[in-house]
């Protein structure tokens, strides 16, 4: 007879409770008053208090960042999909050396941090005068993004027959047409993939906007909340305030898409 | 397979925003590196490898950030694939069950580092945090301790913040590779009465060899661009004792003003990263089995 294992359910319910805790802590604190949360982390709050909400929505323009945000984060990954999709279906098609090539140039992209990139960067974007630009930021995003684009739907292009294109190509249809209709739709899965991949990667950055943006009104969400907290010191109920709202768009669509964006992490590591 | 000459003009608008904005500034980092410039004024003054030098041979600075980068990458390497690999071996049955823990697991990866930052300061915060007073409460006091304002502690500290953030992508890896493992082998290694350990250690370690290398690598690169995370949380303090190469860059660079400076230590944090690549490709190709 098997026994049932005890060490499984200890290890999973603990490692739950330990992701569970904070994000509660979290939720719990930005419904309470400064002075509440000398109670103690757990005490819950006298009332369900929503101002430190409505101050950072009304007073402190949250709203305004949230629009930002949301802005940049559509545009990059709107066009670093469609720019990567058009590139890993030209290296699909064309697989000589110089596709060999191109597509190794994209991969030095996957290997050189970004961070290593923040001085020349920066000169270029106030060269450019594109620092303090919404537009300045997209096309920094652009960029970086391209390569794990480039690298995840190349994977998944190579895996469609040749002979649908041999075909198509019989028929008379243009690269493009090859491009649009044919390959784009039958692409659909690992573009929705890439996409939620990318957009949490553009939501949640921090380095690009620190770099280029200074101007309250240009600012995303990840600035701006670094910035409350030079602001709120340790006020953290109006701190957790700001990352829930921050986290919030992000949440929803992981409960509804939770697939998407784990095969997206799993593909993001995998694919070559 | 034939293609037409237009199939070039695919590659245009990707390839000049990627040529603009990472290969250029790629080259530039290379030339600033040897030279003093300031970031504002034309023509820097060119200095040869002295930037290098300097870095290597007389800035404690530097070094310190080095070694920062390495405790933090190994105690980030060592924790994550350690505790992703066990929590994966539990979660490999697609129930519902197991998809309910890997899905909760992997939440904290959605969330921006400047949230997560927020999160783990207020629960390390010595008197108003929760680790210090669950410490208390359960008699362990003298294990409470000022988490990351402590410059002892403060680097592994943040490596437990960067593994509770990432390893539910790494568990994702783990489950996908030992799911691929055909379930023949270990049907036959039960008919044989195999121990649980023995399976683990005879079929579906040495057959995960390939994951776990992709696991360590993808963790080294991401524990070296945790830029975000340190920045928001202590900024490289106190004194020095969370600063890593990137948060080093951006302070010579943007508080210090010395672009070329800031751009050698760029070029020697990208020779690291090469190297560190070159070895787990290596690596790799060396473990990677068939069957």
């Amino acid at each position: 007879m098997k026994r049932p294992g005890l060490v499984k359910p200890i290890l999973l319910s603990g490692y739950s409770v330990l992701i569970i805790v904070p994000l509660f802590v979290a939720l719990l604190t930005s419904f309470k008053q400064l002075r509440n949360v000398y109670d103690g982390a757990l005490a819950l709050p006298e009332q369900l208090d929503f101002s430190n909400f409505s101050l950072l929505l009304f007073e402190k323009s949250l709203s305004h960042y949230l629009v930002n945000s949301i802005i940049v984060t559509a545009a990059s990954v709107f066009f670093a999909l469609w720019f990567a999709s058009m590139i890993a279906y030209g290296i699909t098609r064309i697989r000589n050396k110089l596709g060999n090539l191109l597509f190794a140039a994209f991969m030095l992209g996957m290997i050189v941090p970004a961070q290593t990139l923040m001085v020349p960067l920066y000169s270029l974007m106030l060269k450019l005068q594109l620092t303090n630009s919404l537009l300045g930021l997209i096309l920094v995003h652009i960029a970086v993004l391209l390569p794990i684009c480039v690298f995840i739907l190349t994977g998944f292009m190579k895996t469609l027959p040749g002979e649908l294109f041999e075909a198509a190509r019989v028929d008379g249809a243009s690269e493009w047409n090859m491009y649009w209709r044919i390959t784009l739709p039958l692409s659909f899965p690992s573009l929705a993939i890439t996409a939620i991949f990318s957009m949490v990667i553009v939501w949640n950055d921090l380095l690009f906007s620190l770099l280029f943006i200074t101007n309250e009104e240009k600012k995303t969400l990840p600035l701006a909340l670094l910035q409350f907290q030079g602001e709120y010191l340790t006020n953290y109920p109006i701190l957790f305030a700001g990352v829930l709202i921050t986290s919030l768009p992000l949440i929803i669509l992981y409960v509804f898409l939770q697939r998407f964006f784990i095969s997206g992490a799993l593909s993001g590591a995998l694919k070559g | 397979m034939k293609y037409s000459k237009s199939i070039y003009l695919f590659f245009l608008p990707g390839l000049l925003l990627f040529a603009f904005f990472f290969l250029l500034p790629l080259a530039q980092t290379v030339y600033y590196s040897f030279t003093t410039w300031d970031g504002y004024t034309g023509n820097p003054p060119f200095v040869g490898i002295k930037n290098y030098v300097q870095l290597i041979t007389n800035d404690s600075i530097f070094q310190q950030s080095l070694g920062n980068n390495g405790k933090f990458m190994l105690t980030v390497v060592i924790l994550q694939t350690l505790f992703s690999l066990i929590l994966a071996l539990y979660l490999l049955k697609n129930n519902k069950i197991s998809i309910f823990f890997r899905a909760l697991f992997f939440f904290p990866t959605i969330l921006s580092s400047v949230a997560v930052a927020f999160l783990w300061s207020f629960i390390y915060d010595p008197s108003l945090g929760l680790l210090n007073q669950v410490l208390n409460a359960v008699h362990l006091d003298f294990l409470a301790a000022n988490w990351i304002g402590d410059p002892k502690r403060a680097i592994f500290s943040l490596a437990f913040v960067q593994v509770w953030a990432h390893i539910g992508q790494m568990i994702v890896l783990f489950v996908a590779g030992m799911q691929a493992i055909p379930a023949e082998l270990y049907e036959s290694a039960a008919i044989e009465g195999g121990s649980k350990w023995d399976i683990f250690r005879k079929i579906t370690w040495p057959l995960l060899a390939p994951t776990t290398t992709i696991v360590v690598a993808y963790t080294t690169i991401q524990s070296f661009k945790a830029f975000d995370l340190i920045f928001a949380m202590t900024r490289g303090g106190p004194n020095y004792s969370t600063e890593i190469l990137s948060t080093f860059i951006y302070h010579a660079a943007f508080e210090n003003y010395q672009f070329g400076y800031a751009s050698a230590a760029s070029v020697l944090f990208m020779i690291l990263i090469a190297i560190l690549t070159f070895i787990q490709f290596k690596l790799l190709r060396s473990s990677s089995i068939s069957y």
